[in-house]
């Protein structure tokens, strides 16, 4: 049961991913992006994180993807034309892409607990939100404000650069 | 059951798929869902190794995931500012088209 629900969502996933990469139009391509984003909520799901689930689904799939699908329109781009195709680049592209994913069979063959199945938790029913929590709040304290600065000059920096005059 | 190298596959896989989005699209802001997906990948195998290798507790690696909270918190940040620049850029070119950007090619 548990190998069927994860076959069904990182099939989704991988499914919606080459949508993003092969969709001529920018908008399909987006909302392509928003259910592979879903799909891979439910992959965090099945390794119980919740809260990292929740907010993969809130974050991406809502608050990015909604920020990507606003440019888009904004800037109001049609489907792109089509232009050569440059085969030195796309066989390129592909040596990269076989390569990265012969070393990446290489080093999870190699890996010596790699087919160990999920170990069974000491407290399955734990608060999830709760330990994330303990430990952002405890170990990890400083980093977290030091995200919300970064938010913040981040907000600044945007304002700042979508002014209309740009000198 | 899945395994640890199952999630590491579909990992693996997804990056491959953005790292595909990067080279091979020359539309920018699809260039841009590329990279988001290879952050995601990223996440997937962080959690996965967070619930394969519980700490001595019998609990999984919540330091993972807070990990994987930052990164998205960042990420979110990297949008919102690439998506300013992408803005900017189209209102200097009229474009988004990465060849018709070569202004700084030598």
């Amino acid at each position: 049961m548990q190998l069927a629900l994860f076959w069904l969502f990182s099939i989704f996933t991988l499914l919606f991913g080459l949508g993003v990469v092969f969709f001529r139009s920018p908008v399909s391509s987006a909302m392509s992006l928003v259910m592979s984003f879903v799909g891979l909520a439910s992959l965090f799901v099945t390794l119980d994180a919740f809260f990292i689930g929740v907010v993969q689904v809130l974050v991406y799939a809502g608050a990015v993807m909604v920020l990507f699908l606003f440019i888009i329109m904004l800037l109001d781009l049609r489907t792109e034309e089509r232009r050569p195709v440059k085969l030195a680049a796309w066989a390129g592209g592909g040596i990269v892409i076989g390569g990265f994913i012969a070393a990446l069979l290489r080093v999870v063959v190699s890996l010596p607990d790699a087919w160990q199945t999920k170990p069974v938790l000491a407290n399955p029913g734990l608060n999830d939100v709760a330990q994330v929590g303990f430990a952002l709040f405890r170990n990890f304290n400083l980093p977290f404000q030091i995200i919300g600065v970064l938010l913040l000059v981040a907000t600044i920096g945007v304002v700042v650069l979508s002014r209309r005059e740009l000198k | 059951m899945p395994t640890l190298a199952h999630y590491l596959l579909v990992s693996g896989g997804l990056f491959s798929i953005g790292l595909a989005g990067v080279l091979l699209r020359r539309n920018i802001l699809i260039i841009f869902m590329g990279l988001e997906l290879m952050l995601n990948a990223a996440n997937l195998s962080l959690v996965a190794f967070s619930r394969f290798h519980p700490g001595h507790d019998g609990l999984p690696g919540y330091n993972a995931q807070v990990l994987v909270f930052f990164i998205i918190t960042v990420a979110a940040a990297e949008v919102a500012v690439g998506l300013a620049i992408i803005v900017a850029l189209f209102r200097a070119k009229q474009t988004t088209h990465v060849e018709d950007l070569d202004t700084l090619k030598f």
